[in-house]
């Protein structure tokens, strides 16, 4: 009897240790089921949820955060919301990742479009949002929403439609920001230009040329340092991907097509090559945060996000650099530098909220309450305050507290900072110039591979290095390779991408073929014995 | 028949145990290690002198910035290590007998990673950089030689003030008798020892900021919270300091925008 009641356990132990082995082989796939929106949200039961957010290192950003939830939880007490914070939007999607694997996704995630279409190549990872926002009660807006939640007209179409993934709305924006290029104007001017209406690359180059000018101790005349670059850009993948676009040259098809190793593309890496051997342009992975540069007087024009206002100038409420070394200027926030005066382009970027699909449907209920509270006004003003970001609802946009705001540029040099308001307002007057990038799983790794070619080119040509044509096919190739863009991302599932993981270790293998054998010898068993019973 | 078929099954499962417990102790500690606290000296070598085609120290210190440069060193801690685009990165505060040089995101598999144990000679070829004022080696390889050195915290208590203080960039310091500052107030007003984050905007884990006296100037240092992770006891020291606490202490001579040191250890002040 002993050994019957053995053998039936071990052959369930061999049974869930097979379950368990097969579910872990397949660790890719949620295993959860299409969400499907319930009747009515339960403000009886209990939930837990957490909310994995991003702030710019701002106090501000992390008090508003805590105070959304706050406020949320007073409404709604049954649901509690756990916020864990980043820094790096690339941190947030690494975790993702990782958590996908693990079923232990965030509820609601602060995210870039880019990353959620990795994450929706796995199935029934992310919820699609389009029956949720237009519901009747639970919708945006809708009747049984316990607090004023914009409607969906009510959301910047623009920015909403940057998170429709193949036809899916999977996104909804939570702020939105654009590039600047902050200007020393009183450099500028010193130099004998003036600032024209829109910038160009022209007028920037032949800025930075004029104060490449040295005297004869070796110091620059503009600025009487010995350290001069007047042009540095923060993101390389936002300057490739904007000098490709106003030119209206190939970068990538709505499908994943690669198509950035392009003649265009070389061109513009040699001017970037011509005007690096000047010493006249480096960027912030090879030299330094431009607003450091900027406020030290040893940078003319520094093109860095938005919601990065309030670091740049010389009364900016948030400083890296000693007192000692800040310079008196006047700062001056303008669009990014054009090639087409009569049609400016800017990149539209910024923070988006997505939410992770969960077993319990109430779950989920609960996570898209929270992510549609953080559309409402309070949240919307206030995070939109803290550095050069607008709203991405018309409700928060024309509100009067939200236009009192912008109307108070310079009061003072915190919440009315006048950098950031002017960054601010920049992008609200241009929201019909910001474009977007296709969005496909890889395009992640297109753009930072835009980003690496110049790079590449600038560290090459500090380094001594001729850039020519044999020397961008090499890189091409090189960061074709690197980002595995020969490689048709665009149509693999998020478990299709991950490394080769090699032969199974022996363990394994030993391990797997006993269970197989035992398996063999439990059939054998079975049919013997029918037989004999048979007989 | 049922007895043999036992006997497999219990064989599977001794044969299950025996894997899983393999695998288990198999596994590395992922725990990031930092230069030894009490600056304690393993086995040094004495042989400083460089193979041929390496810089010496003051050669290093000589070369302009974007040339390449071939220095042989050790490691004295280990920042981080983390996999981008499928290639591996590490960074390290390495030292010879004269100087120091921080290598910053070499290319590195993991498997090398746990080889290089701290005090490991290598040589490394490379770009000299800045970043921020912060001279490093980057876009590097290495390979590994014979020789072991743990180099002993260098005593820059008269040092800090001083102009030529950059002369000692990355190496690794020791500081005694500081006055532990306030760096803000909470929301009560209170005084507060210690951020997370630059601006007390993170969390636990974050890197920690605590300003510190000494003769009459603050300066603001840091636990990098890659170096040393909220496991450690010099994360768990400056969470426990208080304002006008007066303590000693050692780390890496890091640079951004000016003196901007990576402590490993925190005490209670002897001097």
């Amino acid at each position: 009897m002993k050994i019957r009641i053995f053998a039936r356990a071990s052959a369930l132990i061999l049974a869930a240790a097979a379950v368990i082995l097969s579910v872990s082989g397949c660790h890719g796939t949620s295993g959860l089921s299409e969400f499907s929106l319930p009747d009515e949200f339960d403000t009886t039961k209990e939930y837990t949820i957490t909310f994995w957010a991003k702030n710019d290192t701002n106090k501000a950003q992390t008090e508003i955060y805590e105070q959304a939830i706050e406020d949320f939880e007073a409404i709604y007490p049954n649901i509690t919301v756990n916020l864990r914070l980043y820094t790096d939007y690339s941190k947030i999607y690494n975790d993702v990742i990782t958590n996908i694997s693990t079923g232990t996704t965030p509820n609601v995630c602060i995210t870039y479009p880019d990353h959620i279409a990795t994450y929706v190549t796995g199935e029934n990872i992310v919820v699609p949002l389009d029956e949720l926002m237009t519901d009747e009660k639970y919708g945006l807006g809708g009747s049984e929403v316990l607090f004023d939640s914009p409607t969906v007209d009510e959301i910047v179409s623009e920015f909403l439609a940057e998170g429709v993934i193949n036809g899916t709305q999977y996104a909804l924006p939570f702020m939105r920001s654009t590039e600047a290029c902050y200007v020393n104007k009183t450099y500028v001017e010193a130099l004998g230009f003036e600032l024209p209406d829109v910038l160009t690359w022209d007028f920037i180059w032949e800025v930075c040329a004029a104060a490449m000018e040295k005297n004869d101790d070796g110091t620059y005349v503009v600025n009487g340092q010995t350290i001069m670059i007047p042009f540095i850009y923060k993101s390389t993948d936002n300057m490739m991907i904007t000098m490709l676009k106003q030119l209206g040259a190939d970068y990538s098809t709505d499908e994943g097509e690669i198509l950035i190793f392009n003649e265009t593309t070389e061109s513009i890496l040699y001017e970037i090559a011509e005007h690096t051997a000047n010493g006249e342009f480096s960027t912030f992975k090879i030299s330094g945060y431009p607003a450091n540069f900027l406020n030290a007087g040893q940078c003319i024009f520094a093109v860095d996000s938005t919601a990065g206002a309030t670091w740049m100038g010389t009364d900016a409420p948030l400083l890296d650099i000693s007192e000692d070394k800040l310079v008196e200027f006047e700062t001056v926030v303008m669009t990014v530098p054009q090639y087409d005066t009569e049609n400016t382009s800017m990149i539209s970027q910024g923070p988006s909220i997505c939410i992770f699909n969960k077993e319990d449907s109430g779950e989920v209920m609960a996570s898209w309450l929270f992510a549609q509270y953080l559309l409402t006004n309070d949240v919307q003003i206030a995070y939109s305050e803290t550095e050069g970001y607008i709203p991405v609802t018309t409700k928060a946009q024309t509100s009067d507290e939200y236009l009192d705001y912008l109307s108070r540029a310079g009061e003072d040099n915190d919440t009315y900072y006048y950098v950031k308001i002017a960054a601010s307002q920049l992008l609200y007057d241009n929201i019909e110039n910001t474009f977007v990038t296709s969005v496909f799983n890889g395009s992640t790794s297109l753009r930072s591979a835009a980003g690496q070619l110049i790079e590449n080119v600038t560290k090459s040509v500090r380094r001594g290095e001729t850039v020519d044509a044999e020397y961008m096919k090499t890189l091409f190739s090189d960061v074709t390779s690197l980002y595995r863009l020969d490689q048709n991302l665009a149509g693999e599932s998020i478990t299709d991408g991950e490394e080769d993981l090699g032969e199974l270790p022996t363990e394994a293998v030993i391990l797997l073929s006993v269970i197989a054998a035992a398996w063999v010898f439990i059939a054998i068993y079975f049919i013997v014995s029918t037989v004999k019973m048979r007989k | 028949m049922k007895k043999y078929l036992a006997l497999v099954l219990a064989l599977v499962m001794t044969l299950s145990l025996f894997v899983a417990c393999t695998s288990s102790e198999e596994e590395g500690d992922d725990s990031t290690e930092a230069g030894t606290a009490d600056g304690t000296t393993a086995a040094a070598e004495t042989d400083e002198a460089k193979s041929d085609g390496v810089m010496t120290y003051a050669e290093y210190a000589a070369a302009s910035t974007e040339t390449e440069v071939v220095v042989e060193t050790y490691i004295q801690a280990k920042q981080a290590w983390y996999e981008s685009d499928g290639v591996g990165m590490a960074t390290f505060y390495t030292q010879d007998y004269d100087g120091a040089y921080f290598i910053y995101n070499m290319p590195c598999t993991e498997d090398e990673y746990e080889q290089l144990a701290i005090g490991t000679k290598i040589k490394v070829t490379g770009y000299k950089s800045e970043w921020s004022g912060e001279y490093e080696i980057t876009d590097a390889t290495f390979e590994i030689e014979d020789g072991t050195y743990v180099a002993e915290a260098t005593d820059l208590t008269s040092v800090f003030g001083d102009d030529n203080l950059v002369d000692y960039q990355n190496i690794f310091f020791s500081v005694t008798g500081l006055t532990v500052e306030a760096i803000g107030q909470d929301d009560d007003g209170n005084d507060v020892a210690f951020y997370y984050s630059y601006d007390g905007s993170g969390s636990e884990g974050d890197d920690l900021y605590f300003n510190v006296s000494l003769n009459g100037t603050t300066y603001t240092f840091t636990v990098e919270s890659y170096l040393c992770d909220s496991s450690t006891d010099v994360y768990n020291a400056v969470e426990a300091l208080n304002v006008g606490d007066v303590i000693d202490v050692e780390g890496f001579l890091y640079w951004y925008e000016g003196v901007n040191p990576h402590i490993t250890s925190v005490s209670t002040s002897e001097s």
